[in-house]
């Protein structure tokens, strides 16, 4: 879903070339790591049937190398089951990776009313210890499950593995079977320990199986509306999704569950029941609209709620989608409702930010998804990448079929999928997929970072704390974009951050309002005034400051 | 509940910790130590998590190098990956100290890390640059806390490299996890008495930075490899930390091997533990106390006597890390406030006793006292207690915002808040900081509570 053509975007000037620059982040390199290295960074070219270099990713890091790059630990129970408020998340390990994974993410929730559950401000863990380590673990988990439910009586309970329990054969999925069955609620387990997988998407991928697996299509009832869809891929970081749902409210659509951005257990379970799935993070869940589609029919549409333009397009892709000439009405009056607000902050902002120059290294889509904010308002991206994507998030999806499948991969379990006998319906037929391919929407689609980006930019995969420091050397971007472990660097060598994670304190980012209140932290960012007071007034003549009187 | 009696934990489960993990404080240690780049022995996530935690307190940057362990290397063992790691880490930052602490997954594994290194000083001889020191600690998570990690990494600093040789002027202070702002001024306090001082960690610097002109890979700052060295020789250690009473600290060690005399002291929090300290250094350095101190000292007690009023008979939860709440706790009974609870996630088995030592003699009844809590428990005892005042870190929060109750934040983490790195805890002026907060959380609540609107209280 390319919005530009390669035309539209153009080529980047750059005094120092990309392939100059690549020279410069591999060149201090060992010639092992060099050669690894090289194949993750890329200079961008775009062709026009949009085919783009090849990057390798979804590789190992170097040891060593300080990562942006978090375990599988983190992106199961942090990321995925994270936002969610009324499941019961029990981490089964030592103490450290319940508190640091606790509520740091800045996801939001909006609990239905004062007795409905909100466990996110909490953190459980079996807490191991040495006993646990060498005579097992199992049964400080039963306990641990039997005590959460009689204090909690939660719907559901998930159980989190981390390192130390795979190692020591522990096994979560029969200790959740025996609890779910002794306490008649849905317990289920996840093997996530964090050595698993080469980064948190490994952990996306074992979450997702699981909620796929163990909730979702427990419950059939019809919900109410006529156009039901699913939000996947939107973990509602600094109440995103809250923008996202007044629109979809606004228009006149359903949204049966999100995954898993405000969610609840129950919408999980009804999520079957949608007629379309929309992915914004490609990377952390288009497995899952795979599953569905295949298992009950639903379609899956690629979307992007971050950018004016891309929200208006994605509300009308839905339109499209749903072919009915009230809901293209409603969408249309609240695009022309949002939008003179948007423009008018577009345009004060843009006049003090255009040709300014931003760096994304951020997560699995966010590197993609805020380049037309960025865009919007004139500014360039020279370089950007992903921390945990895999190829086709870069590449798009053609190269899927091509994916060398490596033994870290492997590991990660693929669910065979069919469709139920009961529950398939499919909500297309071909004449409808016709009329969709005529209208430009193309499903199960997405055409990844690369294809959207200028020629000669860089594309860097699981960029280093080094190489970015080098980067910043070379061409001292006007912002960067990553998370808070790069933040504080990031500032400490002048050059203004913003936190694509966690938003630092900030967001919502999507949506209308949500343009708005990005570009005002772009605006303030970029043009701060900060940075010229680095230089002490005596600085300015350093060297004769350095001298003694006597000299 | 009777209060005598330490408490005992009815949970097998933890809700909301009242600790971190062991390796983060070995983390934090390390990067006390000038040139030193922290390093962890297992799955990168650790390395990722313990990174982001410690940032969201500090706000500066915190590099932390990761052995990146996978599926393949948690059953064959992570040597290769280690010393590929370290040599990585030596040419990319030019350490001079790599600090590796190892963590759950290589524990339990069983690596054998000292062995592994030893292997890699002697592949890595002759290799330029020259290999950085290199020292290992081990970390099992599923062991103590934070704070266990954090001794066991000064102890591990000392114990490979202080060398012996003759005796020197220098005092070591070892004076725990205290914040950036807290070491700064014990910097000051030792300068003012003339002694040269070796205070390890110190993260005065290397956690609490300056913005400049260039950006540093491994910030300036931490104790020096060469002081650290040196610490076998100095003439006096000063290890602060009543419930170290009893283990086998860097300071004890320093005792043991190089006959180094140690004062054990309680973390100098309050106007008695800080006398307690000034008097030592009195003693080692043969001097009175500087006057600058001892202003600082009438100040305080000058503060005590105005606030008084305010603060009589308030009542507090604290909690937080043990010699913390010890220092804490001490301070509070000597304010006139009562400190109704004393909870740490900690377990050394000193807390009740120390608790009991700093109380004793000024709380007019002992409050309760709960080792190895979470905030579940610490909460549901909270509520039966009708506290005034919560006193501890940020995840406290949530209790406080529960009791409608003020919350005064110290030491770590904090990230609810803005500074927490430039908290001052020890000595008169910590103490002064602290009396002023507590004070003015009394009136702003008295305030708030009121709908008329006094603006002379």
């Amino acid at each position: 879903m390319a919005t530009l053509t390669p035309e539209d975007l153009g080529s980047l000037v750059l005094d120092i070339g990309a392939d100059e620059a690549k020279k410069e982040l591999v060149g201090k390199y060992p010639t092992k790591v060099a050669r690894k290295r090289a194949k993750q960074i890329v200079a961008n070219q775009v062709e026009p049937d949009l085919t783009v270099p090849e990057i390798q990713s979804n590789v190992r890091t170097v040891p060593g190398l300080i990562s942006q790059r978090g375990c599988t630990y983190a992106g199961c129970k942090g990321v995925v089951l994270g936002p969610t408020r009324d499941i019961l998340n029990l981490t089964h390990g030592p103490i450290g990776c319940g508190f640091y994974s606790w509520l740091t993410r800045r996801n939001q929730t909006r609990p239905k009313g004062p007795e409905d559950h909100n466990f996110m401000t909490y953190c459980f863990s079996t807490d191991m210890q040495d006993e646990q380590i060498i005579f097992g673990g199992e049964k400080k988990l039963k306990q641990a499950i039997q005590e959460a439910y009689d204090i909690f009586k939660p719907k559901a309970i998930g159980i989190f593995a981390t390192c130390p329990v795979g190692l020591i054969g522990d096994d979560v999925h029969a200790v959740a079977r025996e609890m779910k069955e002794k306490l008649g609620i849905n317990v289920f387990g996840f093997s996530c320990e964090g050595y698993k997988g080469v980064s948190q998407s490994a952990g996306h991928h074992i979450a997702n199986n699981g909620v796929f697996t163990h909730i979702v299509g427990l419950d059939d009832t019809e919900p109410a509306g006529e156009f039901k869809i699913n939000m996947l891929g939107e973990y509602n970081i600094g109440g995103d999704a809250f923008e996202i749902e007044r629109l979809f409210e606004d228009i006149g659509v359903t949204l049966v569950s999100s995954f898993s951005g405000n969610s609840s257990y129950d919408q999980f379970a009804n999520s079957h029941t949608a007629d379309l799935n929309l992915i914004m993070c490609h990377r952390s869940i288009n497995y899952v609209a795979e599953m569905m589609e295949k298992k009950f029919g639903i379609p899956w549409l690629k979307v992007n709620f971050i950018g004016a333009g891309a929200t208006a397009k994605s509300l009308r892709k839905i339109a499209t989608y749903f072919e009915n000439p009230e809901l293209t009405a409603k969408v249309e009056e609240v695009v022309a409702r949002e939008l003179p607000a948007v423009e008018a902050v577009r345009e004060e902002v843009k006049s003090r930010c255009a040709g300014k120059r931003a760096m994304l290294f951020v997560g699995g889509s966010r590197a993609h998804h805020y380049q037309e904010l960025f865009r919007e308002i004139g500014m360039e991206i020279i370089a950007a990448g992903y921390e945990f994507a895999h190829r086709d998030d870069y590449e798009g999806r053609r190269v899927l079929p091509n994916l060398k499948v490596d033994a870290d991969s492997r590991n990660i379990e693929e669910l065979q999928v069919e469709a139920d006998p009961a529950r398939f319906r499919p909500r297309l037929d071909a004449a409808g997929i016709a009329r969709l391919e005529q209208e430009g929407i193309k499903l199960s689609e997405y055409q990844g970072m690369m294809a959207d980006m200028k020629n000669g930019a860089l594309v860097i995969d699981d960029i280093s704390q080094y190489e970015t420091e080098k980067l910043i050397e070379i061409y001292r971007p006007d912002i960067i974009c990553a998370g808070i472990k790069e933040k504080f660097a990031v500032q400490k060598s002048g050059i203004p951050m913003k936190q694509l994670h966690s938003y630092d304190s900030g967001g919502p980012y999507a949506g209308f309002q949500g343009a708005i209140n990005f570009w005002r932290e772009i605006d303030r960012l970029v043009n701060s005034k900060v940075w010229k007071y680095l230089q002490a007034p005596w600085q300015e003549h350093p060297e004769l400051a350095a001298k003694y009187v006597w000299e | 509940m009777d209060s005598e009696e330490n408490h005992d934990t009815a949970y097998i489960s933890t809700t909301n910790a009242c600790k971190l993990c062991k390796p983060l404080g070995a983390c934090l240690a390390f990067r006390g130590v000038e040139g030193a780049v922290p390093f962890l022995h297992g799955s990168q996530g650790c390395a990722t998590y313990m990174r982001r935690y410690i940032i969201s307190h500090f706000r500066e940057p915190m590099d932390i190098a990761s052995s990146s362990l996978g599926e393949k290397q948690a059953v064959y063992g992570g040597g290769p990956n280690l010393k590929q790691g370290l040599s990585n880490v030596m040419k990319k930052y030019g350490a001079r100290l790599i600090g590796v602490a190892t963590t759950c997954l290589t524990e339990t594994i069983g690596d054998d890390v000292p062995g592994i290194v030893r292997e890699f000083r002697q592949e890595a001889q002759g290799e330029e640059p020259a290999p950085a020191e290199i020292v290992t600690v081990s970390t099992p998570s599923y062991s103590g806390t934070h704070m266990e990690g954090f001794h066991a990494a000064a102890k591990a600093l000392v114990k490979q490299l202080a060398e012996p040789g003759e005796p020197t002027d220098a005092i070591n202070l070892l004076p725990g996890l205290v914040s950036p702002a807290d070491i700064r001024y014990l910097k000051e306090i030792l300068e003012d008495f003339g002694l040269p001082g070796i205070i390890l960690p110190d993260i005065s610097e290397t956690l609490d930075g300056p913005a400049q002109l260039d950006y540093e890979k491994i910030p300036a700052g931490g104790t020096p490899l060469a002081s650290i060295k040196a610490m076998g020789r100095s003439r006096a250690t000063l290890e602060c930390g009543r419930s170290l009473l009893g283990q086998e600290t860097a300071g004890r060690w320093l005792e043991t091997r190089f006959g180094v005399p140690r004062y054990a002291l309680g973390m100098p929090i309050g106007l008695q533990e800080t006398d307690r300290f000034f008097k030592v250094l009195e003693e080692t350095s043969g001097r009175a106390i500087p006057s600058l101190h001892a202003l600082e000292r009438g100040r305080l007690l000058d503060a005590y006597v105005d606030g008084h009023k305010y603060l009589f008979n308030q009542r507090a939860v604290v909690y937080g890390e043990e010699d913390l709440v010890v220092g804490l706790t001490s301070f509070l009974a000597e304010i006139g406030v009562q400190p109704v609870l004393c909870a740490s996630g900690g377990k050394s088995g000193h807390f009740q006793e120390a608790i009991a030592e700093v109380t004793g003699e000024i709380a007019p009844e002992p409050p309760l006292v709960m080792e190895g809590a979470d905030f579940y428990e610490i909460a549901a005892a909270a509520e039966g207690l009708a506290p005034d005042l919560i006193i501890g870190h940020s995840k406290g929060y949530k209790m406080a915002q529960t009791l409608q109750t003020p919350l005064i934040r110290v030491g770590f983490p904090i990230h609810d808040r803005f500074g927490g790195q430039r908290l001052l805890h020890l000595g008169y002026r910590g103490a002064q900081q602290l009396f002023d907060r507590l004070v003015n959380a009394v009136l702003e609540k008295k305030q708030q509570d009121s709908a008329v609107g006094y603006g002379y209280l």
